[in-house]
């Protein structure tokens, strides 16, 4: 058994591009955002301008608890450049708030992670202005 | 036929297919270009059609200003450069209007694939969001076929079976750039190395070089040149966004249509029945993408081959196979036959189809086949495209 480890040097560094300037200062600090609709009250990620159920311009940045479940997820053995160490995991969790975000998962071994697994946010910084949000198993439902 | 554009003769049915032409597809191509490969593929097109170069006014797809100036063509009508069933689309889209006669179609693809120690660059995710992942194509359909194996219970054998199928398919046909290398078991597939579970190495597509072009023409001036014109009975695509931007989550909906995006491609599977009147039932060989195994089972359920959660047991029982019920992806497709680059082998899904209703085909023809249904695309790129081939002018 081994666990999974964040992948961190020499991975591609996102560019922050105009519309989530406020999800990458959050990760900084330290908070998972979203934006959450005040027309109907939907989740909308990633970010972007319209709400994607009602199409209201209103969206207002909010902090996610950062826990949520695994709704899929690929491990992958043949790497998509070296900087990635084999094995990685991928995976779409979706938040209790009601969205699904593309991140990969840590801190277990690949055959432990299944549908529905519980896991909450962990931080790692890769350069001064990109801390990525990975997913870990929740302590709170070990 | 009524008044209801639906359901009266769609202005598809006024377009044909006159030719078709692969070059060579090899693994590397070396000392041919991406316009070397497109001017061959344009004569050879031609040819098959029995029509001029000269008499070509349009170009659509992959290098269409370069081949106007150096065919000597303009002028000729202004066109587009979709790539795959789109770029024909377009094509049928310049005759019904009666902006073209002649209109050809083109892709190619070489020298894009230089490094062996890593995934091809095309495959890499580059948004912000996902960049830093280690993504790549394998990755994203692998997060769609997992979701599809825990709610329906579909198993890597199924998997297996489906590229095994596609492989040997292949692994007879003398064009092939895997022509040769098998033939495959399900097994051969499940104990070559994993890549991106659950998808091991030979459940995923190929890369390779090498071009193609298609001649279209109204449907009336085909019945008179040098092949049995085939008609495209009806076409639509069907669209989640941007791929490789986003998590590519099968329950990701939009509030038009109640399709997730793991079914990408139902909405325009019904559009191409409402256009052709036929349904599964009427078509005879199934010319689907291949990018990854499992996008066969899926194809199968979204466009109506069987119920959902049904494709699993549908390639188990020998449907998809030679003498199957719906034999599908008969050249080898891109896990076997070629994969050049971004349009290339999503044309060629619909040069096969018309190779099987020509009755052509030197390897795995399909008696009789009348009836065609190409595809393009898949989940994890959040779209599909189809066209629905047949040998009547409806």
């Amino acid at each position: 058994m081994s666990r999974l480890e964040p992948r961190l040097l020499g991975i591609p560094v996102p560019r922050i591009g105009p519309e989530s300037v406020p999800y990458w200062e959050g990760t900084r600090l330290g908070e998972l955002r979203f934006q959450r609709c005040d027309a109907c009250g939907a989740a909308n990620f990633g970010p972007g301008l319209v709400c994607r159920k009602c199409r209201s311009r209103d969206l207002t940045w909010t902090r996610s608890a950062g826990r949520g479940e695994v709704f899929s997820w690929t491990v992958i053995w043949r790497p998509q450049t070296p900087a990635f160490e084999v094995p990685y995991a991928p995976a779409i969790v979706r938040l209790d708030e009601g969205y699904d975000l593309l991140t990969a998962l840590v801190g277990l071994d690949h055959a432990e992670i299944s549908d529905g697994l519980r896991v909450c946010v962990e931080f790692h910084e890769i350069s001064p202005e990109i801390t990525l949000p990975f997913f870990a198993p929740d302590p709170e439902h070990r | 036929m009524g008044a209801d554009r639906n359901r009266g003769p769609h202005p598809y049915h006024e377009v044909a297919i006159a030719g078709i032409y692969n070059t060579r597809q090899a693994r590397r191509l070396p000392g041919e270009t991406m316009h070397s490969l497109l001017v061959e593929a344009v004569f050879g097109a031609c040819a098959d059609a029995g029509v001029d170069v000269g008499s070509i006014d349009a170009l659509v797809g992959q290098g269409p200003a370069e081949l106007t100036y150096d065919l000597g063509l303009g002028p000729v009508t202004r066109a587009f450069s979709n790539l795959g069933i789109p770029a024909i689309r377009d094509a049928a889209h310049l005759i019904t209007t009666g902006e073209a006669t002649t209109v050809v179609v083109t892709a190619a693809g070489v020298g894009m694939l230089l490094d062996d120690g890593a995934t091809a660059p095309w495959t890499r995710p580059t948004n912000e969001l996902v960049v830093a992942y280690g993504l790549f194509t394998a990755a994203e359909f692998a997060l769609m076929a997992r979701r599809h194996m825990i709610t329906h219970g579909t198993t890597p054998e199924q998997l297996a079976t489906v590229a095994a199928t596609i492989r040997n398919n292949g692994h007879v046909h003398p064009g092939a750039v895997y022509s040769g290398r098998g033939p495959f078991t399900a097994s051969d597939i499940l104990a070559s190395p994993m890549i991106a579970d659950p998808f091991h190495l030979l459940d995923c597509s190929t890369t390779s070089e090498g071009g193609c072009a298609m001649v279209l023409t109204r449907a009336d001036r085909a019945a008179d040149l040098a092949q049995r014109p085939v008609h495209i009975l009806g076409s639509a695509s069907d669209s989640f966004g941007a791929a490789y931007s986003q998590a590519p989550s099968w329950d990701l909906r939009g509030s038009g249509d109640d399709v997730p995006a793991g079914y990408v491609g139902r909405r325009a599977a019904q559009t191409v029945w409402r256009q052709s009147g036929l349904g599964p039932d009427d078509v005879d060989v199934c010319e689907f993408y291949d990018p990854f195994s499992f996008e066969i089972i899926r194809q199968l359920e979204a466009f109506g081959f069987c119920g959902e959660g049904e494709g699993g047991q549908l390639v188990m029982d020998g449907a998809i196979g030679p003498g199957g019920r719906w034999p599908i992806t008969t050249d080898g497709g891109t896990m076997s036959f070629s994969h050049a680059g971004i349009s290339t082998q999503q044309i060629q899904r619909v040069i096969r189809g018309v190779e099987q209703l020509r009755g052509a085909c030197s390897t795995m023809q399909v008696a009789g086949a009348e009836v065609a249904l190409c595809s393009n695309g898949g989940s994890g790129a959040l779209f599909n495209d189809l066209m629905l081939l047949g040998v009547e002018r409806p």
